[in-house]
């Protein structure tokens, strides 16, 4: 061991972890549960409040500038194309931006030109015809890839919008690379274990499978030798451990910085890097070298460069998942297996950063909630919650059983193991719409294509439950296998054309690959097919004998009241469509899995779906993720948190997402009540095997405000399906959809 | 023997509002009184609503059970006056309690003390006991009746050591003076089983209900009470050693 590695190990416990890359075990041997409550924590300093308003100032240009600050022209981005850039050199503590100045956005071409031509021209960007010229002419992309070996049933989907978002104009991301090791092992030692592991083939027969590993993993090692290049300019040397916590959090956000100047990922989240980082805090404050205000100084300047990554996207993009998110999801908190709780005064710390800098959407908060947390942090996460709306809760003790304990969030409610497991994301499947196709014989309810396969219509004057569930199962077995298709497709050449060399290096060698697909809709297809069990539901059908519209005569029950007549078929439904998925081969043999998910999209697939048997009329918004309809959960809060955390996660895997809106009154008549009520809430729900929450306390009449006076909220933040957005940044067609969704009060 | 049905309004599954913790809240159908204020004019009537046994209640209300036990929280039957249905709250209760649940009633103690109520105590682990106003005659220029039943009531909580948080309307130009926040201090002082007065400050919330019932709101033109007022009444509670809730201060 060299001494900059004797120094920076100095104190740590455990052997395992030095032997081999094993973060999860370092962690364990050394980190300090704290059982204590928030009042340790430090206020912002004057040096972050100025450079957060500096930031803040530059965040509202890039509103008035339409959206987007400044852009590359000419420079491919990648890990180490830029040189140092700085928001105020003299005032950083952590530093490293994507590109030479703040918010300017880079080129990433490799996921798709298109996607880099388009934004170039909405947002008016001369784009340098050097660069048009090496991707059109001499270099292909994953967008091309994909088109040219899509089958054109898939194409017919992607058009009606049966499937939609599909990662093949763009970085398919939801990748957590571990950017721990950064910091943990420094470069050289994680470049000699790559060399290791592909030294292991060397006398091996290559064969197709060989050849791409060997490929892969030249790739990985390339791009940690460009991290040291990328971290070399900015005069940081990140070749051996990092000795001070200062250090391991820099390290940390370098791995960080690597892949999201390598990446433009649908989503690019962070891991969980809270309670690593505290053995570091810990020991620089045990040693007198560190005081809690610089240790707070620290985490606030590392989210605000958090706060500030940002990818170069359409308009369209952006409006389909509401502003300009990128899914900087952190992971806090849970139990550890042995039984201590994973809380750790960072985690505190990096939940503060709320109160320090105001609410965010990005970093993408995210709490493992478990029964066991200590009281302490519970309260304070749901006093942070009452005051900001930017926290979103997932069961660590339904999660730990899967995952272990060292797993993250991706993006929204994907749970992966930490440098162990990756996705190959797919986006969603439109299940409302397959029912229709179901009920018309593979028409399209909208344009009247034939985009299924042509069966046999249902031509009678009422639905009849027997047959539709029949039908309706037919039809989801052609739609998922012509969704898994399109998946292997996107994923074959997203690994030849925009592999993840950054994300990757900072895996392990063999690991779990899933194929993430997901459904939306779900709530429109279970209170349908209730309809038609429940009460009688007569079919409209226009001049060509399309089924376009359904009246209901009588009553039935609703998805989200807790009532099992209709939440059983919810239930089955899941199952039903896994299922479905789990039939067909996937790419690479990845585990198949899927979300009840839809993030903002909720509002696009309504538009694109025509009249439901459920009486949602053609083009008004599904509900979001796995929520009852706004509106149709009546019963109250808990009946509806009851609903939803029926749904199997054994059959939904990649996430079961509930977005709940309270106003605080409700909430119970003090602060002190409210939190008890809420820590209440999130421990009953997680007890009933209830996967995800966002939480959203306040009222409507604040987004009311807001809709009209922007300006007076620059920071409102509103959870969303998964994430968190700026509320002002929505469309207003969104701001809308938001403030229709059911807001739990009770007016006694 | 016929089986015991209750006249139910409506359920609501995440009461924060009447009793400790997230609360499955009940309200019967039926009220005797017809205070001015009453926010929930829905429920007087004696023959609307729902008729319901108490193990349907049970079954569903023991699935929120998990949200009980975390915040300490249980079942409040309210209305209405659910002491009207003395018989169907007793299998209710004793019902919840061999489930471990706690239980509330919120009440205007406007009813006759008799066997039958004395049952429903035996199974009640907390009362919220509505005070209108201590002058008999104020109180039946408000509600109807004058009360008397309520304050013998209160008495028989006493003697049967049932916990009470007592109930305080703040209406103003009726009940908002300093003087008569003393006069209610010193009165429910001398009760052991008072643990606190919860201060709810008057709403027009239930306003439009009177509209949609085609009845006319009589407190037109009151304003709620500022939060001034219900600070300065907590203070004169508290000076006197009593407890005090909510009022949103």
């Amino acid at each position: 061991m060299t001494d900059k590695t004797n120094e920076a190990w100095n104190g740590f416990a455990g052997e395992k972890w030095k032997k081999e890359v094993n973060v999860r075990d370092f962690i364990i041997h050394n980190y300090t549960p704290y059982e204590g409550d928030d009042s340790f924590l430090a206020d912002a300093t004057s040096r972050t409040t100025k450079i957060w308003n500096e930031v803040l100032g530059l965040m509202k240009k890039e509103i008035a500038n339409g959206g987007v600050l400044d852009s590359d022209t000419k420079v491919i981005s990648g890990i180490a194309s830029h040189g140092a850039g700085y928001i105020n050199k003299n005032e950083e503590i952590i530093v490293g931006l994507q590109t030479d100045a703040p918010l300017k956005r880079a080129l990433m071409p490799y996921g798709g030109y298109k996607m880099v031509k388009d934004s170039c021209e909405a947002y008016g960007i001369a784009l340098d015809p050097f660069v048009t010229e090496v991707f059109t002419k001499y270099r292909k992309t994953h967008n091309d890839g994909v088109f040219d070996a899509y089958t054109p049933e898939i194409r017919a989907c992607r058009k009606s919008g049966i499937v939609t978002g599909l990662p093949d104009a763009y970085g398919r991301g939801r990748i957590i690379g571990d950017y721990r090791r950064v910091a943990l092992y420094g470069i050289d030692r994680l470049i000699a274990e790559k060399e290791m592991e592909k030294a292991i083939s060397d006398k091996a027969a290559m064969i197709e499978d060989t050849i791409r590993e060997r490929e892969e993993l030249s790739e990985q090692i390339k791009a940690l030798k460009e991290m040291k290049a990328m971290a070399a300019a900015y005069g940081v040397d990140i070749s051996k451990p990092a000795v001070t916590a200062k250090e391991a959090v820099q390290w940390t956000y370098f791995g960080y910085l690597a892949a999201i100047k390598d990446q433009n990922g649908a989503a690019m989240s962070l891991g969980r890097v809270s309670t690593f980082l505290d053995i570091y805090f810990e020991r620089d404050i045990k040693a007198g070298t560190l005081t809690e205000s610089q240790a707070q100084e620290i985490m606030d300047d590392f989210i605000v460069k958090l706060r500030m990554v940002r990818f170069l996207r359409t308009p369209d993009y952006n409006s389909l998942f509401s502003g300009d998110p990128v899914w900087v999801t952190e992971s806090i908190g849970g139990m550890a297996i042995d039984g201590r709780t994973l809380v750790t005064k960072n985690s505190f710390r990096v939940l503060h950063t709320l109160n320090n800098l105001g609410p965010a959407p990005e970093p993408n908060l995210t709490v493992l909630w478990s029964e066991h947390l200590p009281k302490g942090f519970k309260d304070f996460c749901a006093k942070v919650s009452i005051d900001t709306s930017s926290i979103q809760y997932e069961n660590d003790d339904m999660m730990r059983e899967f995952f272990g304990d060292d797993y993250g969030i991706a993006c929204c409610v994907s749970p992966m193991k930490i440098g162990k497991q990756m996705q190959f994301f797919g986006a969603r499947a439109n299940l409302a719409k397959t029912m229709l196709y179901a009920i018309n014989g593979g028409k399209d309810e909208k344009s009247g294509a034939q985009v299924g396969p042509m069966f046999e219509p249902i031509t009678s004057e009422y639905l009849n439950y027997d047959e539709v569930v029949a039908k309706f199962d037919e039809m989801m077995e052609w739609l998922a296998q012509t969704y898994v298709n399109a998946l292997n497709i996107i994923h074959f050449m997203h690994d030849k054309y925009s592999y993840e060399k950054s994300l990757m290096a900072l895996h392990d060698k063999d690991i779990i690959r899933t194929l993430g697909c997901g459904i939306a809709g779900l709530s429109v297809v279970a209170d349908s097919l209730s309809a038609i069990k429940f009460a009688k539901v007569k079919v409209i059908r226009n001049e060509e004998g399309l089924a376009v519209d359904y009246a209901i005569e009588g009553d039935y029950p609703k998805y989200g009241n807790n009532d099992e007549r209709v939440d059983d078929i919810a239930v089955a439904v899941v199952k039903k469509f896994m299922d479905k998925i789990r039939k067909f081969p996937t790419y690479r043999h990845a585990v198949p899995t899927q979300s009840v998910l839809t993030i903002t999209s909720n509002v696009v697939y309504g538009k694109k779906t025509g009249s439901t048997p459920d009486g949602r009329k053609a083009g008004v918004p599904f509900a979001p993720g796995a929520n009852p309809l706004h509106g149709r959960d009546t019963h109250g809060a808990l009946a509806s948190l009851m609903s939803v955390s029926k749904l199997p996660f054994q059959h939904a895997q990649d996430g079961i997402s509930n977005t709940f809106s309270i106003i605080p009154n409700s909430l119970g008549k003090d602060k002190t009540t409210q939190v008890s009520n809420l820590t209440a809430m999130l421990d009953g729900y997680v007890a009933n095997a209830g996967q995800h929450l966002n939480v959203n306390v306040f009222n409507r009449e604040t987004l009311l405000d807001a809709m009209d006076h922007p300006e007076n909220y620059p920071q409102l933040t509103v959870r969303v399906s998964g994430y968190a957005v700026n509320f002002i940044k929505l469309t207003r067609e969104q701001q809308e959809d938001v403030v229709s969704r059911t807001f739990h009060e009770r007016i006694a | 023997m016929e089986e015991i049905r209750g006249r139910i309004h409506s359920e609501e599954s995440a009461g924060t509002v009447d009793g400790p913790g997230l609360r499955y809240v009940v309200f019967t159908q039926g009220c005797p009184l017809r205070c001015q204020y009453c926010h929930n004019p829905d429920t007087w009537g004696l023959n609307g609503g729902k008729l319901i046994t108490p193990q349907d209640l049970i079954d569903r209300i023991v699935k929120y059970k998990d949200f009980m036990k975390f915040s300490n929280g249980g079942v409040t039957v309210s209305g209405g006056e659910p002491l009207i249905q003395p018989k169907f709250v007793t299998e209710l209760f004793k019902g919840l309690k061999a489930e471990g649940i706690h239980t509330a009633v919120d009440t205007a103690g406007h009813i006759d003390f008799s066997k039958d109520i004395e049952e429903v105590l035996k199974y009640t682990d907390l009362v919220l006991l509505d005070i209108k106003h201590l002058d008999p005659i104020r109180c039946k220029e408000l509600t109807g009746f004058d009360n008397l039943r309520t304050l013998r009531f209160l008495d028989k909580l006493e003697d049967m050591r049932i916990k009470t948080w007592i109930r305080y309307v703040i209406v103003p130009t009726f009940n908002d003076t300093v003087e008569y926040a003393e006069k209610l201090a010193d009165y429910v002082k001398k009760y052991k089983t008072v643990e606190l007065v919860e201060l709810l400050p008057y709403h027009e919330m239930g306003k439009f209900k009177w509209e949609n019932l085609g009845l006319k709101y009589r407190l037109q033109g009151i304003e709620p009470p500022s939060k001034e007022t219900v600070k300065a009444i907590a203070k004169i509670f508290n000076a006197k050693g009593i407890k005090t809730l909510g009022g949103g201060i």
